[in-house]
Parts: structure tokens; sequence; C-alpha cells
């Protein structure tokens, strides 16, 4: 046994690669330039395998994995790109859309919004689903920044960066299925809750859920890259 | 504990019912229950001593045919009474030791006849407060043989050779799973029993809590000396109260008898139990949101690997097996792996509980042995479709199954026959239906279901089942189109391959079988605006109007 990392060689995407044991497929790809779609990995968060979008094939499996949890094995042969899965992954973004008010004209996040560019990339050109239009609630409570409920894809980032990265675990998840919510504390306005102020959650929102309040119209660039920084400078302590 | 002491309290049993020259068993089910059984009981009691007979009335478990309820069995003459009430209570007193009572009498030879009981065997015939009951029924015999004469290895061994597969639905091998916790690392390991049986229609985990709760624990236990847990949890839903109260009861005397607790049967084998109570949520029944629910955590699945029998309950290596696995246990290591796997077909073996529900004549508990005919299991036991209608399909699996129809009833019942024709086996509920169901209606029952029951995690199952609910109301109430079938048709495959877990991935099932088999009813809805089976509200003035546009 050898006393280093050790390494297993897969292929993806027919391109022969090397990777760590333990390393997750979407890990090893991204760093070998395969783009692999996602919406609730971030880099810096621990992984949910929530969206599913980043679902792949492993050949001699009929299943299908979903890239940022499943880990590699030795002459693993992935395929990331096939007619089924962008069927699906065009689907899933459909549902996202007509689940609940995604407007992008009158959004904040327009132009830099994850959710919008992942339906370009797909070809969303529309969604023949019907669209559900729930009624949901702005809070506008806090100082400084604003949850609208409606943009939110409950990808559960600000969950998890709250809890993980920040350590005030205000928000989390309340209701059941398509009424599930994001709440702070227990249900409480956000501007009432323990909030730390630290805008993380606002920084890794992928859409225009959560924003900050002294930004105008479509002008509200978010930095999630932020995140893997700030865990290396945490370990260098 | 020794096999002496066991055979002493078994005997003592035994002389305190010889006193008797008769018993009088009072099914307390649930279902009897409800049917005041208890009051039954309490009538019975004093109809016995006013008509100075000598014998015993006993509470005891589900007797099975709980359409007949409630039930009373008369041992040893073995006359079953149906539909007994209390004001009869006098009359059974007087009839002991002469005729029977023609009235109340039960025949039905055909129903019990084709069942083989062995999770079963002690339903009915004990009290389920009274671990002496058990005892003389041969058990606990399993768990001292294991302590005692057995390997943890060996027992593994037994199970294995057994073909036990998990009853929950999925049909893991049991053996298989208990080898791999037992390799599992690390000084602290957990056994779990799944009781979070949420399936519409279904009600064995109950049953088997509520009439035979040691045989349970006593499978748990064997389970844990076998895979080396010293710490168990049984998640049982608040819903049943009973089943919760005489599990309790059940742990209570087991650690009285030292059968629980710390060096059980003065081995160096420490094991205990605790209830947890589930809330009601479907998908905590999935073993990853049970582990997170038992954890104190919202019941939401993860991804899988890790499996709990790596990486469980508090991290730590877990084994979870269903209330209806564990109660097979202690036979498998009693008369040993080869008798269980004489039993059912070639790669389902035993016996298996189902609950028959729906447009059945027989409705209740059956224990068949794998490999039985869907046909003998509705139309030989559960006594067909009552009331002069005709059979349409049957719903095995719950809203995980599928809807099978009247050509595919001569299948034999096993876990991998279900899957082939599109439904599963579920943890057992049996859902039958008649020429009054619309299976239209029926899907979107079960979609519903499914929709509310999704904890909300992964995209597919949250928004594609809520999507799936919609399109199927819209058919339902005849404003679907083609191209709305056809969507659901695309919503059914994205959500059964991209969801997280199980209960996404076996969500469209009802769909996809009354699809493959009922399709001329979903044509019948969409273009012929019509209900054939006359249960959907298809307004007419609706379906001529087209279903509203939003542009993006």
């Amino acid at each position: 046994m050898s006393t280093g990392a050790e390494v297993k060689t897969l292929i993806i995407d027919g391109h022969e690669v090397s990777a760590r044991a333990g390393q997750t497929i979407l890990e090893v790809a991204r760093e070998h330039n395969i783009d692999i779609p996602t919406l609730c990995h971030l880099d810096g968060l621990s992984d949910v395998g929530a969206c599913r979008l980043c679902v792949v094939e492993i050949k001699g499996n009929n299943k299908l994995f979903p890239a940022c949890v499943t880990t590699v094995f030795e002459g693993m042969e992935v395929t990331t790109v096939t007619e089924r899965l962008q069927k699906h992954r065009k689907t899933i973004l459909e549902l996202l859309f007509a689940e609940r008010n995604h407007i992008c004209s009158v959004c904040v996040s327009n132009g830099h919004c994850e959710l919008q560019t992942l339906g370009q990339q797909q070809g969303v050109t529309h969604v023949p689903l019907p669209y559900r239009n729930p009624e949901l609630p702005v809070d506008a409570s806090h100082e400084r920044f604003t949850l609208d409920h409606n943009r939110c894809i409950l990808c559960t980032r600000c969950v998890r960066v709250c809890a993980e990265i920040e350590g005030a675990h205000i928000w989390d998840v309340m209701g059941r299925g398509i009424d599930s919510m994001i709440i702070s504390d227990l249900h409480q306005p956000w501007g009432e809750s323990a909030c730390t102020r630290c805008g993380k959650c606002v920084q890794v929102c992928p859409t225009g859920a959560l924003f900050d309040k002294s930004k105008v119209g479509a002008d509200h660039p978010k930095y999630p890259e932020f995140l893997p920084w700030l865990n290396l400078m945490r370990e260098a302590q | 504990m020794t096999f002496e002491e066991l055979e002493q309290i078994a005997e003592a049993v035994r002389a305190e019912n010889a006193k008797f020259d008769h018993e009088i068993n009072v099914c307390m089910g649930t279902g009897c229950l409800s049917q005041h059984s208890d009051k039954l009981r309490d009538e019975l009691t004093k109809a016995v001593s006013a008509a100075g007979k000598k014998a015993f009335v006993r509470r005891t478990g589900c007797m099975g045919l709980c359409a007949a309820g409630p039930l009373v069995l008369v041992d040893p003459e073995e006359i079953l009474y149906q539909h007994v009430k209390a004001s009869d209570a006098e009359a059974v007193a007087a009839s002991l030791g002469g005729e029977p009572i023609a009235a109340l009498q039960c025949d039905l030879r055909e129903h019990f006849d084709q069942q083989v009981h062995v999770v079963l065997e002690n339903s009915g015939h004990i009290d389920p407060e009274k671990i002496d009951d058990y005892i003389a029924r041969d058990g606990y015999q399993a768990l001292v043989k294991a302590l005692t004469e057995m390997s943890p290895n060996d027992v593994i061994q037994q199970i294995t050779e057994s073909g036990l597969r998990g009853r929950g639905g999925g049909g893991y091998p049991t053996g298989l799973k208990w080898g791999t916790v037992a390799k599992a690392g690390g000084d602290l390991k957990y056994v779990i029993c799944n009781g979070d049986e949420g399936d519409p229609g279904a009600f064995m985990d109950r049953s088997v809590l509520e009439s035979d709760p040691q045989r349970v624990l006593e499978g748990m236990s064997i389970a844990a000396y076998a895979v080396g847990a010293s710490k168990g949890y049984v998640y049982v839903r608040a819903e049943y109260p009973l089943a919760v109260a005489r599990f309790t009861n059940c742990l209570r005397d087991a650690r009285r008898r030292g059968l629980l607790g710390n060096n059980i049967c003065n081995t160096p084998f420490n094991f205990d139990v605790e209830i947890r109570l589930g809330a009601g949520a479907f998908v905590c029944g999935e073993e990853t949101a049970l582990i997170a629910s038992i954890e104190g955590k919202r019941g939401q699945p993860k991804p899988r690997p890790p499996y709990p029998a790596v990486s469980g309950l508090w991290g730590k290596p877990t084994l979870i097996n269903n209330v209806e696995t564990f109660a097979n246990i202690a036979p498998i290591i009693r008369k040993g792996g080869k008798w269980f796997a004489g039993m059912g077909s070639e790669r389902s073996k035993g016996t298996k509980v189902f609950a028959l529900t729906g447009k059945i004549t027989n409705t209740g508990l059956v224990e068949v042995p794998m490999g039985i005919k869907l046909r003998d299991i509705i139309e030989g036991i559960g006594g067909g479709v009552p009331d002069g209608h005709t059979f349409k399909a049957v719903q095995t699996g719950g809203p995980s199954g599928g809807c099978l129809p009247a050509e595919l009833l001569d299948i034999g019942v096993s876990y991998d026959a279900l899957v082939k024709v599109g439904a599963m086996m579920g943890s057992g509920g049996m859902i039958v239906m008649d020429d009054t169901s619309c299976m239209v209606n029926v899907a979107r029952f079960f979609i519903e279901f499914c929709m509310t029951e999704s904890c909300g995690k992964c995209i597919p199952c949250r928004a594609g089942t809520a999507q799936m609910h919609t399109l199927l109301t819209r058919i339902c109430n005849g404003s679907g189109t083609m191209a709305d079938l056809d969507l659901l048709v695309d919503l059914c495959a994205t959500v059964k391959e991209t969801s997280l877990c199980g209960l996404g991935q076996t969500a469209p099932n009802p769909v996809l079988s009354t699809l493959k088999y009922f399709r001329n009813e979903y044509i019948d809805h969409i273009v012929h605006k019509r209900c054939p089976a006359g249960v959907c509200n298809i307004d007419t003035s609706a379906a001529a109007q087209n279903p509203l546009e939003v542009l993006a």
C-alpha cells in the first residue's frame, strides 16, 4: 500500500483523466474543464444532491448518478452529455421555471442569474408545463437585504452557508413538498431574527431570491467565489 | 435465562391454562377494537363466571379477518364466531361445551386453509401484553439458542441460507445486509426497526406490532447479536397508539425477564431498545430520512452511498429492517434457514403478509407463501369482489406500486415478478378495485399522495409530482388534451430517473401502470370527454374552454 493518496484513473466523455480516491465526479470533471451543470452545488459548501441537474451516466449501469456526490472508482466510464441527460436537465429547469414566479425582466439578478444562465445553456426556449403562479410573500423586514420567495428555487445554499460557514443557522426549510419554504429562525421576519448581517447567503443565492436592498434594478452581481477562498484562509490559520 | 427457565415459564402458563375447560380468545386488534371488542371481552368475562363455566377469556391480537370483526375464537374446539356483539356474550358463554351458535359461526375454511402462518403464527392465540404467553409458544428459544449455541457468523449464515429478503418493499437480501453491518468497523452500532408504515391501505406492520410485539423484539435482539450492536430503536408512527402502547409494555416485560438489557442470558451481550415516534411523514419510511428523523432532524433523505450499513445513525454503522423482516427471524433461527428456504418461489423465499383492502369480500390480513398466484389471494382467500361487481384491477405496493389488470392475475407473487409487470411488492398493501373505480382518478389519488408526502428536497419529486397532479386533474375534469398526456409521460420519465430517493423514483408507477394497462380510460377522458366508471365529474363547459395560457 502506498502512503500517499490513492490515484484512480477513469474516463469522462472519452477523455482519460486521473483523480484522487474519494473525489467526486464533479470535482474531477471541473479540474479537467469538463462542464457539468449544477445548481445546488457550490464550492465550499457540503453537497446535498438535491437539484439533480448534475446527473451523469456511468457505463454498465442504467441508473443516473448525481456527479456532485458520486465518488470515482477505478476504470469508471462517465458520460456527461447524452440525449437522455439533456432531456432530463431541460425538464428539471422547466419544472423550476413553472414552480414559482420567475420573471427575468423585473428581477435584480437579470443577466447574472444562475438559473437564467442554465436555461440559456440548456436551450430552454419556452416552458410547456402549466405555470403554477403561486402567491408568495416577500420578506423585506431586514435592514439590508430582501428575501423574495417568488424567485427561490430551494437549493438550500443559504441554509448551508449560514449553518456551516457563518455558524448562525438562522435559515432552514419549513413545510413539505411543493409547499416548502425557506424561513428565518422559527418562521419570524428576517429583520427580527438572530441574523448576523454577514450577507453570505445573499452572495451564494443563485437567483434574485436574496438580494441587497442598496442595489437597484438589474445591477446585482454576486460573488460566490469568496467561499473557497474564505475556507482556505480559515484552514491556514 | 436458559432453555430450562424458558421451559419452566412455559410449563407454568400451560398449567394455568389447564385449569380451564375452554379458552375464549377475543380479537383486540385495532379493527375489532373499533367495534368495541374491549366491551365484549368484559361482558364475556362476566357472562362466563355468571354461567359458572370454567373458561378463560383472553385478549389477543389480530385474527386476520377484519371484515368479520369483532372475532371470537373458542379453543380447544376451534370455533370462530364473527360479528360478535357485547349482547351476544351470554349466548356464547351458555354454548360452551355444547352446540356452537350457528348464527354467529364463521365458516371460512377456504380463507384460512390456503394461508401459511409464520409471522402471524401467534397472532390471535396469545395475549400480546403477556410475555409468558409468547414464551409458552416457543418464544425466546431462538434468542437463547443464538446467544448460547451460535456465533454471530452462524446466525448470519442461517439468515443468508434462508433466502429472506427485506419485507419493507425493496427486497434486499437480509443476510447480505446483516453481513455488511457485521463487517463494518467501530465499536458502536445500531439496529433500527422500521415501523413507519405509511402506504394507504397497508396495516401489516401495525398488526404485527399489536399482536406479537415480543417476536419483533426477539428478531431485533438476534440481529443485534449478529451484527454486534448494543442499541436499538423502534421507529413507529404516532398514529399507531395501540402498537406503541403494546410495544412499550413488551420492552418493560422483556427487561424484567432479563431478555433485554445487560448480560442477556448470562452472556456478555448487552442490548437495549428505545421507541421513537414518527410524526406521520411517509418519506420517513425511507431509511436515510428515518435516520434523520431519529436524530431529531428534518425527515428528508440523503444521497446514498454512504449506506446506513457503513454510516447511519449518528454516523455509526446501522442495520435497518422492517417490522415483518424482524418478525421472520425467530422462526428461522429456531427451525433453521433450510426450513424457511423450503417455502416460497425460487428467488423469493418464505411467506408474506398482505393487507387486503378495497372492493373485496374478506378485508383483512392474510399470510401466504411467496409465489402464490394473485388470483388465489384475491378470488380464493379474499373471496372475490362483492355485490356482483366485476374485478378491474389490484394495486400492490402502495403509492410506489402499480395497478394490475385481470389478465395478470395469474402471475405468482414475488419481488421480481411484480417489478417486471410495473408494480412492486411494497410492504404488502393490496387494494382491490372493481368496475366502479376510474383508473385515471386512482392514478390521480396516488400522485396526490406522493405530492403531499414529498419532502421537497429534490426538484423532480417536489415540482414534478405537483405538475403531474395538475395534468391528471385536467384529464379527470375533462379539460385535458393529448398534448397533456404526452407531457405527463415525459414527466414520469424524468421523475422516475432523476429523483433522489425511492419515494420520487417510484412515484410515477401508478401513472405508468394505469397508462400501460388502462390507456383507453385516459383516451375516454381526453377525447370522448366521458368517464367510463362514472366517477369523474366531467364539466363539459369547462372542457370546451381552452386551458389558460400564460406567457413567460
